[in-house]
């Protein structure tokens, strides 16, 4: 069967061997409910313990500190709603560029009567130092900052941001999901610099839909958002689904692992992927700024981003226009909005986001239906004026 | 035969080998992610949550439009009540009925609404475990809101009166939610004619796999609710978070094959049950928990008197069994659901319930029947209550001497 080249490892990665290998047991023979006495349960909770500390380990957290939710969304949302429901409400700040499922638990906060303020970026996708500290004026209760960008690929400091905002005395939440396995993620040092809670997913890590983590400080009281049974030290209720967590853990101990050489070879190939995109004239968006190495956002002038992926689609290359969760929102991007990037640019604008099975030879392939479609619809477009 | 046996398919079953085979190939070639529009990983991903959501609504004659993936059934029930108490709770009030019985998803869930400002009543059962429809009936106010009381029980496996409590919700006005977590492969479920509102559904006690579940919410007439978990607008907005197809894939399949084999499913495991029941109502002074008419085919909750229940695990170590419902069974509280049906704290502890599943042999419950006659037969000979029963004294007369 043909099967075209995946370029979109920000919306979802293939799960790795290792990892599938480590989950199948759990999935054909092995099924116990972790919480049943039982030697079938006990074997349940053994597991999940050991990818409790796999996770931990990944990040350099305890144990401890791992809650594990169904995905990176629910972690998001128990953060904001969690943290918000134990305080009084304040302010309330995020970067303008967040997921919409930091955006959107905020929206939800403020009709709860939080005052929500957006933290601006600069043309670069970097949280706006001017910004930033007009903000912690506010003393925000509860800030929330994303550690790298899932459409530009943008990695803010969150460390020195995290630090700054101490004095507000405010709850600092990062969502790392695309930073998992693509940087060095060390929580321990994260949370000494001032970051509270941490976001993970384990399938844009190479690991199962389904599983996910928040890690928290345990001096942080959430209230949780699903209740009945006291799962999770009573932050997460519900049976574990101890085939996606194992299959979490193992994900997050590979990540860990390979963090030191797979960027490397990533960052190799973007920069191959961009001199590419250079050569035909492509904006690439956030060109200058650190990013993680697997992402390149860009797009062509008078060119519309949806009809590009269309025809790379048909071309044999699976990319993507916009963020995954909001492809079917026509909306130009709200990151590039933030950015300052005019609406009839970011309309063009298409993401590649390479994995780590990704090759040299693909990205050349790539680049050479990029050159034909880019030409066949400029020529249309020339026709046209 | 494998030690120890499973007897404990409440709790959870194992994925059928049909089922995971389906599951497999979307854990590696079919790996996208649905909402992703712009490639054929995308859609075939989406085609496959599509083709799921079908057979789950087959199984319970409903629209796969009414049904909304989530994590499981405990996010199901938080959703489904939060998610309608706080969405009409302005134009209907702020009164939730629920039962003594419930599971903890449930009861948990309601008690929150609780300290957020709600009212709730907890109505008790009989002691055949079953609601009686005019108490439920007396309970309901002009201001109640909302009525959650589950199909099938988890530790007694009574089937509680759907239709009828449908039938007083809807001439009331009041929002139904059913937790039908254990209910859907042992009883028919045929939403085109309960009353029922909103239900939750989970996989992974229906030879599913865990991490996912649904919660059925009725078009016509329509009830609307407000999501728990807000993001990228998935699932027409009552639930965002990246579809776990494989897992999703796995629940489609796993109702599918419910929905063809239950009939004759459950017949055989209802053989399985009553020779498990027979071969222990010939123990002295055992009490079954609950209808045994008004039941799941796969279940029997019984109390062996005068057997002290952690010593009683402890001697069936090898039946995979569970000595209440699997979520509180970490704690060594009498369990809440036995109490509502009258049992004393001694007889709940001593009460062992028995789930019988797709894998069980009867060869496995000739084991189970033969142990049991042996180890209670044993523990008694040790315990001196036993003695004062046999000798006929009265043991709810004694004076006990504190030491």
């Amino acid at each position: 069967m043909f099967q075209p080249i995946y370029l979109d490892h920000n919306a979802t990665t293939p799960i790795d061997p290792a990892v599938l290998a480590a989950m199948l047991p759990w999935l054909q023979g092995q099924y116990g409910n972790p919480s049943s006495r039982h030697e079938y349960g006990r074997e349940a909770r053994r597991a999940i313990d050991q990818a409790r500390q796999q996770v931990a380990a990944a990040v350099n957290a305890h144990p401890t500190e791992i809650v594990f939710t169904s995905g990176g969304s629910e972690s998001n949302n128990l953060f904001l709603k969690g943290a918000a429901a134990v305080r009084k409400p304040g302010l309330l700040a995020v970067s303008a560029v967040e997921h919409p499922c930091v955006l959107k638990p905020a929206a939800q906060l403020q009709r709860q009567g939080w005052q929500v303020r957006q933290i601006a970026v600069d043309g670069g996708g970097r949280i706006d130092a001017g910004d930033y500290a007009d903000v912690l004026l506010g003393k925000p209760a509860l800030l929330s900052v994303m550690t790298a960008n899932n459409e530009t690929g943008v990695v803010q400091d969150v460390r020195v941001l995290a630090d700054a905002a101490r004095s507000s005395g405010g709850w600092f939440h990062t969502d790392a999901v695309q930073a998992l396995g693509k940087l060095p993620v060390d929580f321990r040092q994260l949370n000494v610099a001032g970051v509270h809670a941490m976001t993970l997913s384990a399938h844009k890590a190479g690991g199962p839909k389904g599983a996910a983590a928040l890690v928290l400080d345990k001096r942080v009281e959430l209230q949780p958002l699903i209740a009945g049974g006291g799962h999770e030290r009573g932050l997460r209720s519900g049976t574990e689904n101890v085939p996606a967590i194992v299959g979490f853990g193992a994900a997050a101990e590979l990540a860990a692992q390979r963090v030191a050489e797979l960027p490397v070879r990533m960052r190799m190939l973007q920069a191959k992927l961009e001199n590419g995109l250079n050569a035909l004239g492509a904006r690439i968006f956030a060109a200058d700024v650190l990013r993680l190495p697997n992402t390149t956002y860009f797009a062509f002038a008078d060119i519309d981003g949806e009809t590009l992926v269309g025809k790379l689609d048909r071309a044999g290359f699976a990319v993507a226009s916009g963020a995954a969760c909001s492809s079917a929102n026509p909306e130009p991007s709200h990151v590039l909005k933030a950015m300052g990037v005019a609406p009839e640019i970011a309309r063009g604008a298409v993401r590649v986001s390479l994995g780590a099975g990704n090759t040299a030879v693909e990205i050349d392939q790539f680049i050479n239906a990029l050159r034909v479609t880019v030409g066949r619809l400029q020529g249309l477009t020339a026709l046209a004026v | 035969m494998k030690l120890p046996i499973y007897l404990d398919y409440s709790a959870t079953t194992p994925v059928d080998p049909r089922v995971a085979e389906k599951m497999i190939p979307y854990l590696c070639e079919h790996f996208g992610n649905p909402a992703s529009r712009s490639h054929s990983f995308g859609w075939v991903a989406d085609a496959a949550v599509e083709e799921a959501r079908e057979q789950v609504a087959a199984l319970v004659n409903a629209d796969p439009k009414e049904i909304v993936w989530t994590s499981g059934a405990t996010e199901s029930n938080n959703l489904a009540i939060k998610g309608a108490a706080n969405f009409y709770a302005a134009t209907k009030g702020k009164h939730i009925i629920t039962v003594k019985t419930e599971h903890k998803a449930v009861l948990d869930t309601v008690r929150e609404m609780e300290r957020q400002g709600f009212e709730a009543t907890y109505l008790d059962v009989k002691e055949d475990g079953l609601l009686d429809l005019e108490v439920f009936k007396a309970a309901i106010r002009p201001d109640t809101v909302l009525a959650s009381v589950m199909f099938v029980n988890n530790e007694v496996g009574v089937i509680q009166p759907i239709a009828e409590l449908g039938e007083i919700c809807r001439e009331k006005g009041v929002i139904f939610h059913v937790d039908a977590a254990q209910a859907t492969g042992k009883v028919e479920i045929d939403l085109s004619k309960l009353k029922v509102d909103l239900m939750s559904f989970s996989a992974h006690k229906t030879y599913g796999p865990k991490g996912i579940g649904a919660l059925y919410v009725r078009r016509k007439p329509r009830v609307r609710l407000e999501a728990q978990m807000h993001g990228g607008g998935h699932e027409r907005g009552f639930r965002s978070g990246t579809l776990a197809t494989h897992q999703i894939v796995g629940m489609g399949e796993a109702f599918r094959l419910a929905k063809e084999e239950m009939a004759e499913e459950n017949l055989r495991v209802g053989k399985l049950r009553d020779k498990l029941l027979k071969g222990l109502q010939d123990i002295e002074a055992t009490y079954v928990n609950g209808d045994l008419t008004q039941r799941v085919a796969h279940n029997l909750n019984i109390s062996f008197a005068y057997v002290e229940g952690e010593s009683m695990i402890m001697a069936i170590k090898d039946l995979a069994v569970s000595s209440g419902s699997a979520c509180t069974s970490a704690s060594l509280e009498p369990s809440y659901v036995l109490r509502a049906l009258g049992r004393d704290d001694e007889l709940a502890h001593s009460s062992i319930r028995f789930s019988i599943g797709r894998f069980t042999t009867e060869e496995e419950i000739d084991f189970a029947i033969d142990l049991l006659h042996k180890k209670v037969g044993k523990l008694r000979d040790l315990s001196p209550l036993w003695d004062m029963y046999k000798e006929g004294i009265d043991l709810s007369t004694v004076q006990w001497a504190a030491h």
